[in-house]
Formats: C-alpha cells, sequence, structure tokens
C-alpha cells in the first residue's frame, strides 16, 4: 500500500508522502520555499515565517504544515514573496545587523534571504537596539545584536543527556537565546562547530575563527539560497 | 538636449563608495560623455551653481553637518540615490547607536585605552565643529530618498548599471552577484 498523495504547487503537480511537511514536500518535488528558523531533522515551530504560503486563501508556514491529498498550496505569488520579503525586512530592523563587519556575511542565510528577494532598504524604521555580546564561553562568542531566536542552537545542541546548551532568557521583546553557564563549560570543539554552523546568522561564533573564508568563495557569493534544490 | 548633472558627497562615509565609483575603471570615460559633474568630490566643485539631476549620497548622518549637507541635495537634486551601508542603514558609524554620547566622547577623548595625550580631559567643543547627533540616522530617515545602492561598498557594475539605465531608461541588469550587503 502507497502512502502517496497527491496535492499542488503553484499549479505544478506534485507527490509526497502522507504527513510531509509542505516545506519538505516542495525540496522533495524540487520547488524552494525559503526558511530561517527550520532545520531538516528538526521539530519544525514555524517561529520566523519566512516559509509562508497560501492554502485555501489563508496564510500558513509551511514547516510546521503537513501536506494532504489535493492541497492547492500558492508560494511563488508576487502576493506572497513580498509578504516573505517584508518578514526579512522586519528581522534586519530588529536587530542589529551589519554585514559588513559580520563574520558569517557571504555563509549568512538571512542576508542570503535578502539578496534572494534584493532587498535594497528594508521599508521599516531600524530599531537600534542596545544589545550586548558575551565572549565569557572558552569556546564561543554570542553576539545577541544578530541573534534572530530562531532556537536552532536550543534544538541541535545537547551534551549526552540531552540537556540543551543554550537557552531562553526573559519574555516578549527582551527575550534572548544564552549559553547555560555551566553546560556551556563542557562545551567540546564539534559543539562549537555545531553551533556556528547550525545558526543561520553570525550570532554563534566560534571563536578564534572568524573570517576565515575569502570574499568571492563564500556559500552565497555566486549561488543565490536554494539555488541547489531543483530536479 | 544638455546633458544630465551629477552630483556626489560622502557625509559619515569612508570615501570606500566613491573609490567604487572609480572602480568602473575605463567606463568613467563613457560616464563623462553622459553625465556633467557638478559638486562632487570627483572634481572638487564646492557648491551646487545649477541644478542638478542625479544627486549620489554616500554615509549616512552623524553630525549636524552631514544634515545640512544632505538637505541642500534634496533641494538641488530631482533624484537622490543612497550608495552603499552607511546611506542606507548608517553603516559602521551606527555601531554607536544604542550607547550614549557622553560615554561615546569618553570613550574616544578620555578613558579610551589609546588616549594618552589629552592630559586635561578636553572634549572637542570648537564652535566650528558640527554637533554630534544622538545617533547615526539613515538618510532616509532625514530626507526622502529614491533609490537605494547597498553594498560596502556597492559593486562597481551596480553603480554602472543603476546609472545608465537612470540616465538612457532602459532596463536594469541586475545579475545575482552586484547585490551585496557588504
Amino acid at each position: 500500500m502507497s502512502n502517496l498523495i497527491k496535492f499542488k504547487i503553484d499549479n505544478k503537480e506534485c507527490m509526497a508522502e502522507k504527513g510531509t511537511y509542505i516545506v519538505d514536500a516542495a525540496r522533495e518535488n524540487g520547488i524552494y520555499i525559503p526558511t530561517l528558523c527550520n532545520m531538516p531533522g528538526v521539530k519544525p515551530k514555524g517561529s520566523c515565517r519566512v516559509c509562508t504560503v497560501k492554502i485555501n486563501g489563508r496564510l500558513m508556514t509551511s514547516c510546521t504544515t503537513p501536506v494532504a491529498d489535493g492541497m492547492e498550496i500558492e508560494s511563488s505569488a508576487a502576493e506572497i514573496q513580498d509578504i516573505r520579503k517584508s518578514i526579512i525586512e522586519l528581522i534586519f530592523v530588529s536587530g542589529n545587523h551589519f554585514c559588513p563587519s559580520c563574520e558569517k556575511s557571504g555563509s549568512c542565510e538571512l542576508q542570503a534571504l535578502g539578496y534572494l528577494y534584493q532587498m535594497m532598504v528594508p521599508r521599516f524604521p531600524y530599531d537600534f537596539p542596545l544589545r550586548k555580546v558575551d565572549a565569557s564561553s572558552p569556546k564561543i562568542i554570542k553576539d545577541q545584536n544578530r541573534c534572530i531566536q530562531c532556537k536552532r542552537c536550543i534544538k541541535t545542541i545537547k551534551d549526552e543527556q540531552g540537556r540543551s546548551l543554550f537557552a531562553f532568557r526573559n519574555r516578549g521583546h527582551r527575550i534572548e537565546v544564552v549559553l547555560d553557564k555551566e553546560l556551556g563549560l563542557m562545551m567540546t570543539e564539534e559543539m562549537a562547530d555545531l553551533a556556528m554552523k547550525n545558526c543561520p546568522v553570525g550570532s554563534i561564533l566560534k571563536k578564534e575563527k572568524g573570517f576565515d573564508i575569502a570574499i568571492g568563495r563564500r556559500k552565497y557569493d555566486h549561488e543565490p539560497i536554494g539555488s541547489t534544490i531543483k530536479l | 538636449m544638455s546633458k544630465p548633472v551629477l552630483a556626489t558627497t560622502s557625509l559619515a562615509g569612508c570615501f570606500g563608495c566613491h573609490m567604487s565609483i572609480l572602480d568602473i575603471d575605463e567606463r568613467i570615460l563613457q560616464l563623462i560623455e553622459l553625465v556633467e559633474f557638478n559638486k562632487s568630490p570627483v572634481d572638487d566643485i564646492k557648491t551646487f551653481t545649477k541644478p542638478v539631476d542625479i544627486g549620489i549620497i554616500e554615509g549616512g548622518c552623524c553630525n549636524s553637518e552631514n544634515v545640512e549637507v544632505l538637505r541642500s541635495f534634496r533641494k538641488n537634486c530631482r533624484i537622490l540615490i543612497s550608495l552603499g551601508e552607511c546611506a542606507i542603514m548608517g553603516g559602521l558609524p551606527a555601531l554607536r547607536n544604542g550607547i550614549p554620547i557622553e560615554e561615546c566622547l569618553h570613550e574616544a577623548y578620555i578613558g579610551g585605552p589609546t588616549v594618552q595625550l589629552n592630559k586635561s580631559h578636553i572634549l572637542p567643543n570648537d564652535d566650528e565643529l558640527p554637533m554630534l547627533l544622538d545617533r547615526v540616522y539613515p538618510c532616509h530617515e532625514i530626507v526622502k530618498i529614491d533609490y537605494f545602492l547597498p553594498g560596502c561598498p556597492p559593486r562597481a557594475d551596480l553603480i554602472w548599471e543603476a546609472l545608465v539605465a537612470l540616465i538612457t531608461g532602459d532596463p536594469m541588469k541586475l545579475p545575482y552577484e552586484v547585490i551585496k550587503f557588504d
């Protein structure tokens, strides 16, 4: 018995296994839907909203919505593209994202989405919040100016007992992702590498490892984000 | 028909964007065929001598002089372009945003680890000096800006394409590589 179901993305016939999240199903069918907080293999939470699509006239996050039989999904319509662009712009203005001085520049997913949507200037005023840089850990630097609270580090960097090394502190607009003082001391080289890699922006940096790839050879210097997803 | 008139200025910037204008290399010969330069560091004309069609602004506004120059550009130019990250979002000078101005001045002139010669602890206070603003402002938060060219510096090809498109009315060719924020 096959669990394959049929659905449409932008009128293109697609097939995927029942229960697959739209963003993953789209990828399997060669269609790229941008994501920021979502990561393959990690339970989705739909916090960044960048993967917004329209289903039956309603805007939904495609990382948390499973495909259903006969579903018709709109993803590339100008309206949806502009909604995504506005979300990216909001993220840019609500933190302090100084691309020219950022170690992750060129390999940053947020920046790559800015390029993808040709963000020339955000339509919202810059907030310039006062945020701190925590360099107390022996392995990493946690720059709160650049954090977008995607929770990727919280979900993926854990010790052998499954305890997260990172956690949320405070609530509302004062929320921040911090490294646990005690658990942070047990961070291994591999964990630090993974934390830096998983961070979609330049908020987690491994110490003594800034600017190590030449301009022109970084991840998104020549290829737009999502361009590897093809049939 | 006379040639369109171009003016440029650098506010709180590093002149890197102007260097990037020069990076159009030999196309600069085509540029002087296409436009006439007015107030600009390129030809060293200090004041507007006629109405200008295209004004290019590098850098954001960090002091009262920047605001004055920007406003005079808005007054004298039909079209204003924000060139580069500093003009668009304040750029590196805006790293001081959020830090009280008193703290910044203290760090720079009195308490900073490299301050040695300022024995009498004087903050710059000459009347000739422009007043620092409370923070660095993107140009479009001070006056209306018509177009934005990001980059640090904006790629020479982006500047060239944008200028030619603006002057000739032809559509812009924007390959992926020319829009960068660094």
